[in-house]
């Protein structure tokens, strides 16, 4: 049995915006958010049902060319739309390999986004620090699942399949709260634990994400994301790369590589980009730009493997593009 | 089910007065309406923390109306209020896909779905699969091509297939590995399921319902 919470379902965004009092939040699909309920990694007063709210669903064009997506939209939504699997096929793959049917039928991208850390320690019982506690317990514990990259005082990976896409496509991450509406890129809206290791992104108190918006990219633009974990079916990525490239001529132009399943935040490696930069894209250019996104990699005890498997995550998904 | 985490005590010392949530509320709302009764443009729609709220659910084409607490998942209702109990409990955190139900004809689970979300969708149990007194063709095919062991994962297993031949009446076997990827089956019968859905597949085609 869940713990007990009141439930409200407002037919409006303002009204949504003013029910989210302090322990109130929001249920988006519920798929995560009743799973850290009933295991209590948090409590809720109040969940803030968006379900009524129809002007979150769906996938639009956007000014300039590009697509916008309703923080409500399922995954199997944007997994289905023929428009995003033509012109963002970094993201219509990340959806796609997310969870499993039933729960892309059912999970939003807005909740996917926001979604809280798988860390066993987390979900399980310890009082970690991102619980209010004293230490990680990842630090020194069982840590085969946890980050190579950006941990520092938290060690857990990014869940999402669909959040490095969205980097690597520079997205924007639409928000509405108290103080009216802002975007953040998507890049900027994941926050690294050394800043501050109690959330997991920008949302401040009483601020709802209503959409995403995918620029319009340019011609010659190609993208791919390639996922590796232990079952052919749903379970999260112990590595993965989101690429997003725009070559011309033979040459890459702009690219952007963002990994997944290695680091608290969907992790960008600019340097293996500039490895690739007005480069054809062959085994040996996509063989030494993967070498340079594991650079710097520092593995805990027990998941040195990641970087190998990354490596490789990474030079599949950019042959894949050549 | 019951973790010590679920235990009264916790419950109750995480519970909420209703006049704290009718505070909260009445702060912003532009209009409420109890749970249970159609939404109306604006309105809001509200249950208090441990109190039964009246909800109207469709079910296998039937109007239920019930009272419901806010926290009572649709596994729960379907199984402990309604006696529908096709939907098995396993993991009830979206891991294992043994509950299983159709909502607006859409595989999903129980399990993660608050029976308060359900309320204006038409929802699908394994009873509803039954042609009278019949098998219907998913579950008449499970039973020919044997594909089950200890049977805990059927429900679940019959109600994807269900959903997966409504969306797709003809897949392929790699459609039908990826359509059945939410359901597992501790007893490993897959080869056996697969090949249920693909006689699925064909029973409703030869005018299965
Ligand atoms: C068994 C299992 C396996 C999974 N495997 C994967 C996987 O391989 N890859 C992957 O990417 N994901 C995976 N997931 C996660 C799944 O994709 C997410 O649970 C889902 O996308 C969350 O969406 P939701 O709408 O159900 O969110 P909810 O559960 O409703 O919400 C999740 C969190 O985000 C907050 N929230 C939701 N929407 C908003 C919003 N619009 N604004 C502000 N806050 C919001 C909620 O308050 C809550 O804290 C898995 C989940 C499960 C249970
Ligand atoms: S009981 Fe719902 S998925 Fe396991
Ligand atoms: S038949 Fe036993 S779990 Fe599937």
């Amino acid at each position: 049995m869940l713990p007990n919470f009141n439930y409200v379902r407002p037919a409006t965004l303002s009204d949504a915006v003013r029910q989210l009092t302090p322990n109130a939040r929001v249920h988006a699909g519920g798929t995560d958010l009743l799973g850290c309920l009933r295991d209590g990694v948090f409590t809720a007063d109040t969940l803030v049902s968006l379900s009524a709210i129809e002007e979150l669903r769906g996938i639009r064009p956007a000014l300039d060319g590009g697509v916008a997506i309703g923080a409500m939209t399922t995954l199997t939504t944007v997994a289905s739309d023929s428009r995003i699997a033509e012109r963002y096929p970094a993201l219509s793959r990340g959806v796609t390999a997310a969870a499993s049917p039933q729960l892309r039928n059912q999970g939003t991208i807005g909740g996917n986004i926001c979604q809280r850390p798988r860390c066993w320690y987390y979900r399980g019982e310890f009082q970690c620090a991102r619980k209010g506690g004293e230490k990680c317990y990842a630090a020194e514990g069982e840590n085969q699942f946890h980050c190579v990259f950006g941990g520092e005082v938290c060690f857990y990976v990014h869940p999402s399949d669909a959040a490095p896409a969205l980097v690597a496509l520079e997205a924007m991450v639409r928000i509405v709260g108290p103080s009216g509406a802002r975007s953040v890129a998507a890049d900027a809206f994941f926050v690294l634990p050394s800043k501050d290791y109690t959330r997991e992104t920008v949302l401040g108190p009483g601020e709802i994400v209503t959409g995403i918006v995918l620029p319009a990219q340019p011609r010659g633009t190609y993208g791919t994301y390639r996922k590796v974990r232990a079952r052919g079916a749903w379970d999260f990525a112990l590595a993965g790369a989101a690429v997003v490239a725009t070559i011309a001529e033979g040459r890459v132009g702009r690219v952007r590589i963002v990994l997944s399943g290695v680091a608290p935040i969907p992790w960008r490696v600019p340097e293996a980009e500039r490895v690739l930069v007005g480069q054809r894209l062959s085994a040996k250019s996509a063989a030494k730009a993967a070498a340079a996104a594991v650079e710097g990699a520092e593995p805990l005890a027990q998941n040195a493997y990641k970087v190998d498997m990354l490596r490789g995550a990474v030079e599949e998904a950019l042959l894949e593009l050549a | 089910m019951g973790g010590k985490k679920d235990d009264n005590e916790r419950r109750s010392s995480r519970g909420v007065t209703r006049r704290g949530f009718f505070t909260a509320v009445g702060a912003g709302a532009v209009g409420a309406a109890a749970i249970g009764r159609a939404q109306a443009p604006g309105e809001a729609a509200i249950a208090t923390a441990g109190e039964p709220a009246k909800v109207a659910l469709r079910i296998n084409g039937r109007a239920y109306r019930l009272l419901v607490e806010p926290r009572w998942t649709l596994l729960f209702v379907l199984r402990e209020r309604l006696g529908l109990s096709g939907a098995k409990a396993g993991c009830e955190r979206g891991e294992c896909g043994t509950c299983t139900v159709l909502i607006d004809g859409v595989p999903r689970y129980a399990c993660t779905t608050l029976a308060v979300e359900a309320e204006g969708h038409e929802i699908t149990t394994l009873e509803g699969l039954m042609n009278g007194d019949k098998l219907g063709p998913v579950q008449q095919a499970f039973l020919e091509e044997d594909a089950l062991q200890c049977g805990y994962c059927t429900p679940g297993q019959i109600m994807a297939a269900e959903g997966l031949l409504r969306a797709n009446p003809r897949p392929t076997l790699d459609e039908i590995r990826t359509g059945m990827s939410g359901n597992l089956c501790r007893c490993g019968a897959y080869t056996h399921i697969f090949k249920a859905v693909q006689k699925a597949s064909e029973l409703k085609k030869a005018g299965g319902r």
